[in-house]
């Protein structure tokens, strides 16, 4: 039944929250931002995610362009795009993806290109997989909004279905 | 919005706080809007530093507060925060993913009011508005409807779920009572035109090139208030407030400057590499740095003559031509460079002859570099001590300052730095405040106690400074507010705000609160003797200097000296200002921003 999929919807939800905070991909951050949506933002945190994953595509791809490069010396540059990256990644409570950044932005500091490369293939990883995570942690939401929408005539029926099937044992 | 509005909203207080939000990043850029709004404040975007600093130039009233990143692709966050400092005067709180203390340290000697590190939480945001009414409060000078609601205030700033800690609560508390204290006693004198609610001035550009040309014309080294005044031949214009834009604008050539001449060895201790006051204050190391600081510090903080130093300059100072002496430091400032050692012995003894000058700038300028030398003369310490005092005493203090080296210029971890140069701040006191201060014995009294508990101070923060850089990065994180505080007390001299002593000792206290956390009882008993204090000398700038550099603490007193400079030539010219009790301003105290 539809009404039971909300709410199994739900605890699919939740159990993949919980599995995402407890590997630690997700962090406290992310809570804050759950708590930001309300009636006046109703799709802040898939609003915010999509920025999210759209700017932080546009980083990968310049901080890769720079790595390969075998002359590369510009870690200035580099600096400011992984700045960013932490940046944006830390506000919306992508802790191991900050750790990485953090790990590499040391590599930086000692212009260890190789450093900066493994670095930079690990952060491509952990990306990958949290927005392998959310998108799935969307598609709950989406769906459960669905059925929750449809619930009301759906339940009715179904009410009524029982009731049909209850008189007929009535005394 | 005005501070009558502010505070008449009552609980409503930071409600409807106009924030200009700058951040490239269009996340956080977002994320910071939509927790801005849910405190209830508007909120303005931008994600270009151009386009902020057009829209806060349209309109100077537009906004209340300004939060900008520090990595921005057009324009460096920190050279929009001096923007921003030197046209529109407002608030500015500096973001960044990057919480190095290096950078933190940077933006406080920037004049930003806070550095908040990403991910930026809603309690944080929750706590800006004090910036706001902090500056308000020490623009507007409204002592006697402010004292009332500053005490509802406090309740309304501890109400709204601060995070700080303890120390900074009541050190905020302490602040506040201060304040009032200090409106109370500021409300005696109103009679005094100085300390009358002025209406602000606004630096447009046009103002400002105006004021750039008529700086160049006269020379930076001889650029003084009343001249520039002259050339700008502009109406409405006091002298007052050129001379505290001269004291920003000062500060920005500094900055600029001293972008070259970093020290390495200063980074260890504070990360502060080319901060003038840095130089000024004995730069050296990290510890010398701190022993400066806390040189200038203990002599502000006691500011009556400390006559326990055998030193003849000191006997010197405390009659009143010690002052003319005094004042010639600046050009012995020159001669330091090459041979410390000599130039300090020879510096104290031109001191005495010296005669007043007006070279600030020049001194100003010679002590960085020459601060740089000093790195292996401990008698340069006491030297850079006395001339960073005269620099920011305009060269009244400052060569008293301890003929005494300081034993241990010391890098930070060495043993007793500051307990050694607790000694040299007995022979500086009696300096610092003999020139200014005839009352010798009640100040004496005064600095015995104060000093004592001062230095109790200043040694605990030393050693627990020396034992640690984790806390001078606390100290300086949490001095982000104070140099805020203090740059802003530099931009209140210009209109005589009043300062006390009490708040000077509360400032060090508090700052050692806030590594030991235990002196904000010392700070009260402190501000007994202050009070008497408060009536004496006529040169509160001269106190508003020190206190300044007290308060200043370590990277905040970056902008006091300048501030300092400029108000000791501005009170220099200004005779009329002596009447006034010292004014401190009331934002001045420590630690309240964190």
């Amino acid at each position: 039944m539809l009404g039971l999929s909300v709410e199994r919807l739900r605890a699919d939800m939740n159990r993949l929250l919980a599995l995402l905070f407890h590997q630690g991909v997700l962090d406290e951050q992310f809570l804050q931002l759950q708590q930001l949506q309300d009636e006046s933002s109703p799709n802040f945190v898939s609003e915010v995610v999509n920025i999210y994953f759209h700017e932080s595509e546009k980083l990968l791809r310049n901080l890769r362009a720079l790595l390969v490069d075998k002359e590369f010396s510009d870690y200035k540059k580099m600096g400011t795009h992984l700045n960013q990256f932490m940046g944006s990644s830390s506000s919306i409570g992508a802790q191991r993806i900050r750790n990485v950044c953090v790990a590499f932005r040391a590599a930086s500091d000692q212009n260890n290109r190789p450093g900066c490369i493994r670095a930079l293939e690990l952060l491509e990883y952990e990306y990958c997989y949290l927005k392998n995570k959310l998108h799935e942690l969307f598609q709950i939401e989406q769906q459960r909004i669905l059925a929750a929408t449809v619930r009301y005539p759906m339940q009715q029926q179904h009410h009524q279905q029982q009731q049909q099937q209850q008189q007929p044992n009535n005394p | 919005m005005t501070v009558e509005e502010i505070r008449g909203d009552g609980d409503n207080f930071p409600v409807g706080l106009r924030v200009l939000a700058v951040d490239d990043d269009p996340i956080c850029l977002k994320l910071l809007e939509t927790l801005l709004r849910k405190c209830q404040y508007h909120v303005t975007t931008t994600s270009q530093a151009r386009m902020a600093l057009k829209m806060l130039r349209e309109n100077k009233d537009r906004f209340d507060l300004v939060i900008s990143d520090v990595h921005m692709p057009d324009m460096d966050g920190f050279k929009l925060l001096e923007y921003v400092g030197l046209e529109m005067d407002l608030p500015v709180i500096m973001l960044s993913a990057n919480g190095d203390p290096k950078l933190v340290m940077k933006g406080v000697t920037h004049g930003a009011c806070d550095y908040l590190v990403k991910p930026v939480r809603i309690e944080e945001l929750r706590n800006i508005w004090q910036h706001v009414l902090r500056r308000k409060k020490c623009d507007n000078k409204n002592p006697k409807k402010s004292s009332g609601q500053v005490k509802s205030h406090q309740a309304n700033g501890e109400g709204l779920g601060s995070p700080t800690g303890n120390a900074d609560q009541n050190g905020k508390f302490n602040r506040k009572r201060k304040e009032d204290e200090d409106e109370s006693e500021d409300n005696e004198n109103d009679e005094d035109p100085s300390t009358q609610k002025k209406p602000r001035v606004v630096w447009s550009i046009e103002l400002h090139r105006k004021f750039v040309g008529a700086v160049n014309q006269l020379g930076i080294e001889k650029a003084v208030p009343k001249r520039i005044l002259d050339l700008m031949n502009v109406d409405g214009l006091t002298r007052e407030n050129v001379a505290s834009h001269l004291q920003k604008y000062r500060l920005y050539l500094k900055r600029i400057s001293s972008a070259a001449s970093q020290q390495a060895h200063m980074a260890a201790a504070f990360g502060v590499k080319d901060s003038p006051f840095m130089h000024h204050m004995g730069s050296l190391d990290g510890l010398g740095d701190f022993r400066t600081l806390s040189s200038a510090r203990l002599p502000n903080v006691v500011l009556s003559p400390y006559t326990t130093t055998t030193n003849a300059m000191l006997g010197r100072l405390n009659s009143p031509s010690a002052n003319v002496s005094l004042r010639n430091l600046s050009p012995s400032v020159g001669p330091l460079q090459p041979s410390q050692a000599q130039n300090l012995s020879s510096s104290i003894a031109s001191l005495n002859k010296m005669n007043f000058g007006t070279q600030n700038t020049s001194l100003f300028q010679g002590i960085p570099s020459h601060l740089e030398q000093n790195a292996t003369n401990n008698n340069s310490k006491g030297i850079l001590g006395t001339s960073n005092f005269n620099a920011i005493d305009e060269l009244l203090n400052g060569a008293s300052f301890n003929p005494e080296p300081f034993d241990a210029s010391g890098a930070f971890g060495s043993s007793n730095p500051l307990l050694s140069s607790t000694e040299s701040f007995h022979s500086q006191l009696p300096l610092v405040n003999g020139s200014r201060r005839n009352d010798a014995s009640l100040n004496g009294a005064y600095l015995n106690t104060d000093f004592s508990s001062g230095v109790g101070l200043v040694g605990g923060e030393v050693h627990n400074m020396n034992y640690g850089n984790n806390i001078f990065g606390s100290l300086n994180s949490s001095n982000i507010s104070g140099n805020g505080i203090v740059s802003r007390l530099g931009r209140s001299l210009g209109q005589n705000n009043a300062i006390s002593n009490q708040r000077m000792d509360g400032f060090v206290n508090g700052r050692s609160s806030v590594s030991g956390g235990s002196n904000l009882l010392q700070q009260n008993e402190i501000e007994k003797p202050v009070n008497e204090l408060r009536q004496r000398s006529n040169e509160d700038s001269f106190l508003l200097e020190e206190t300044r550099l007290n308060a200043g603490f370590v990277p905040q007193s970056y902008d006091s000296l300048d501030e300092l400079v400029n108000a000791m030539i501005k009170r220099e010219q200004d005779e009329t200002v002596s009447n006034c009790e010292f004014q401190f301003d009331d934002d001045y105290a420590f630690g309240n921003g964190i």
